[in-house]
């Protein structure tokens, strides 16, 4: 476990973090340090900030006041998230793959422009990772011959394709048919054994008890509860949190 | 009786019909009619190069002036929209004028026929292809713009890999429209002395004497030459769209 923080500085640090959106406040002062390593489940209700926080940690929203580090860069402005943003994988909710290339483009494209790649070396390099979330076969099809599960599998390929060190997760099984939820989580749940450090926003608390080393509990633009997720599911501190936990767990 | 009267009727109108028309001036089968059919002909060539230049240049035009319409600097959106709105707002026949006429005055600068029609052609459709450019970028979802983003692609990668690939394949029928608008929009060009179809009839008519059917010609031949642009636009979406389904 990970979750000693004093010991290893943060890769990712947050403080007093706020973003609003025209009058709404998404996030009101969010402190928040991820160590090296480490996997983080965010839950919340809908509208919590939680998207919008993991979309701060690599600038797809711009945050408004306070200060957000990763990997040792402060993330002023959109030169200096240039600097790490080779640094931070981010898998979505609607997998975003692009649709008029195959798989394998949609793989190779990061790794050949940006990483400088031979084709030939992307190529590998994509096969390696088609191979790690077992879909390699597809290789040659296009993203809507996919069904969805192995779609979010390739998404998640893509991103491991620029070898991040920090992987983000927005809901990656909320547009996912129940029968696919199992596929995606199985490839989770093996890349948070490899040691990658993954903040993953989900509703899927059985993967959270399974795999987070912290669980971060959001609502209304606040983090209302952290701690190691044993102990907060075993043991709400909030009111808010418990309630939450009974409506997914009853639903 | 009755049967006559229709009889003599009919009769009537034919004539009527074959003294109105005068198809001999066309008619292939006659050296001097065959020799007209290939004089009208003759301007085709034109008709297709100028077209064809005018919207490889307009493409490319309209594109570079999309670009900025779409960017969050307001500065650019400025040149974009007072770009679009003041070519836009110049009839096609009145720029062709003004370019052959009052550009050598103002700038010293003087084309030849075809190509101040050419650069007159793909000025009036550059702003049209920056709107259709602009609609089709827009239309692409956030979503792909930030995986892109995620993966580290430039902005121009991120153009030219994911963003106008998808689309150009979108906007190709709205091209296709452009194109044939293109094809007609050059028969202004014979006011400039541009020898292309419109201008090989009008020289025609003038000599002949005989507008009906040799515009009716010119018809034709618009028609033929639209309908070969039609297919092959429609050619070239089943070719990329192909690779989708």
């Amino acid at each position: 476990m990970t979750t000693s923080q004093t010991e290893t500085k943060p890769i990712i640090s947050m403080e007093n973090v706020s973003k609003h959106f025209g009058d709404f406040q998404a996030l009101k002062n969010v402190n928040l340090d991820v160590a090296l390593g480490e996997r983080v489940v965010v839950c919340g209700p809908s509208g919590s900030g939680k998207s919008t926080l993991i979309r701060c940690i690599n600038r797809l929203e711009r945050h408004d006041a306070g200060r957000i580090t990763v990997d040792g860069t402060e993330l002023t402005n959109d030169a200096a998230m240039e600097k790490v943003r080779g640094s931070v994988g981010m898998v979505f909710q609607q997998f975003n793959l692009f649709p008029h290339l195959t798989i394998l483009e949609n793989l190779c494209l990061g790794p050949r422009r940006v990483l400088g790649l031979s084709p030939k070396d992307a190529r590998d390099r994509a096969l390696t990772y088609l191979e790690r979330v077992q879909i390699r076969d597809q290789a040659d099809k296009y993203p809507r011959q996919l069904s969805g599960g192995q779609q979010q599998r390739v998404a998640i390929a893509r991103s491991l394709c620029m070898e991040p060190r920090i992987l983000l997760f927005d809901e990656p099984t909320s547009a996912l048919d129940p029968e696919m939820i199992a596929e995606v989580l199985e490839v989770m749940t093996e890349l948070a054994g490899s040691g990658m450090t993954m903040i993953v926003v989900t509703h899927e608390m059985g993967f959270a008890r399974r795999v987070a080393d912290r669980m971060v509990f959001m609502d209304q633009g606040e983090i209302v509860e952290v701690g190691p997720a044993e102990e907060v599911f075993s043991a709400p501190k909030s009111k808010r949190f418990a309630q939450f936990i009974n409506q997914i767990l009853n639903h | 009786m009755k049967n006559l009267l229709i009889l003599g009727t009919s009769l009537f109108l034919l004539s009527g019909c074959s003294g109105n028309w005068g198809w001999y001036v066309v008619d292939p089968t006659t050296p001097s009619g065959f020799n007209n059919l290939k004089f009208m002909a003759s301007g085709a060539i034109y008709t297709i190069q100028m077209s064809l230049t005018a919207i490889a240049i307009s493409v490319v035009v309209g594109l570079l002036v999309a670009l900025p319409g779409l960017s969050e600097k307001r500065g650019w959106r400025v040149f974009n929209r007072t770009y679009v709105e003041i070519v836009r707002a110049v009839p096609v026949l009145v720029l062709i004028l003004w370019v052959y006429y009052g550009l050598p005055a103002i700038t010293g600068i003087t084309l030849g026929v075809f190509w101040a029609g050419v650069f007159a052609l793909a000025l009036s459709d550059s702003a049209f292809q920056a709107e259709i450019f602009r609609a089709g970028i827009q239309s692409i979802g956030r979503g792909q713009y930030e995986a892109a983003q995620s993966i580290s692609l430039n902005y121009r990668d991120t153009m030219r890999y994911v963003i106008l690939p998808q689309a150009i394949r979108r906007i190709l029928p709205a091209l296709g429209n452009q194109f044939v608008y293109m094809l007609k929009m050059s028969s202004l060009v014979s006011v400039i002395g541009m020898q292309e179809l419109t201008r090989k009839a009008n020289e025609l008519v003038v000599a002949e004497y005989r507008p009906l059917e040799i515009y009716t010609i010119l018809v034709l031949e618009y028609l033929v030459l639209i309908l070969i642009v039609s297919a092959g636009v429609r050619w070239l979406e089943r070719r990329l769209m192909g690779d989708e389904v």
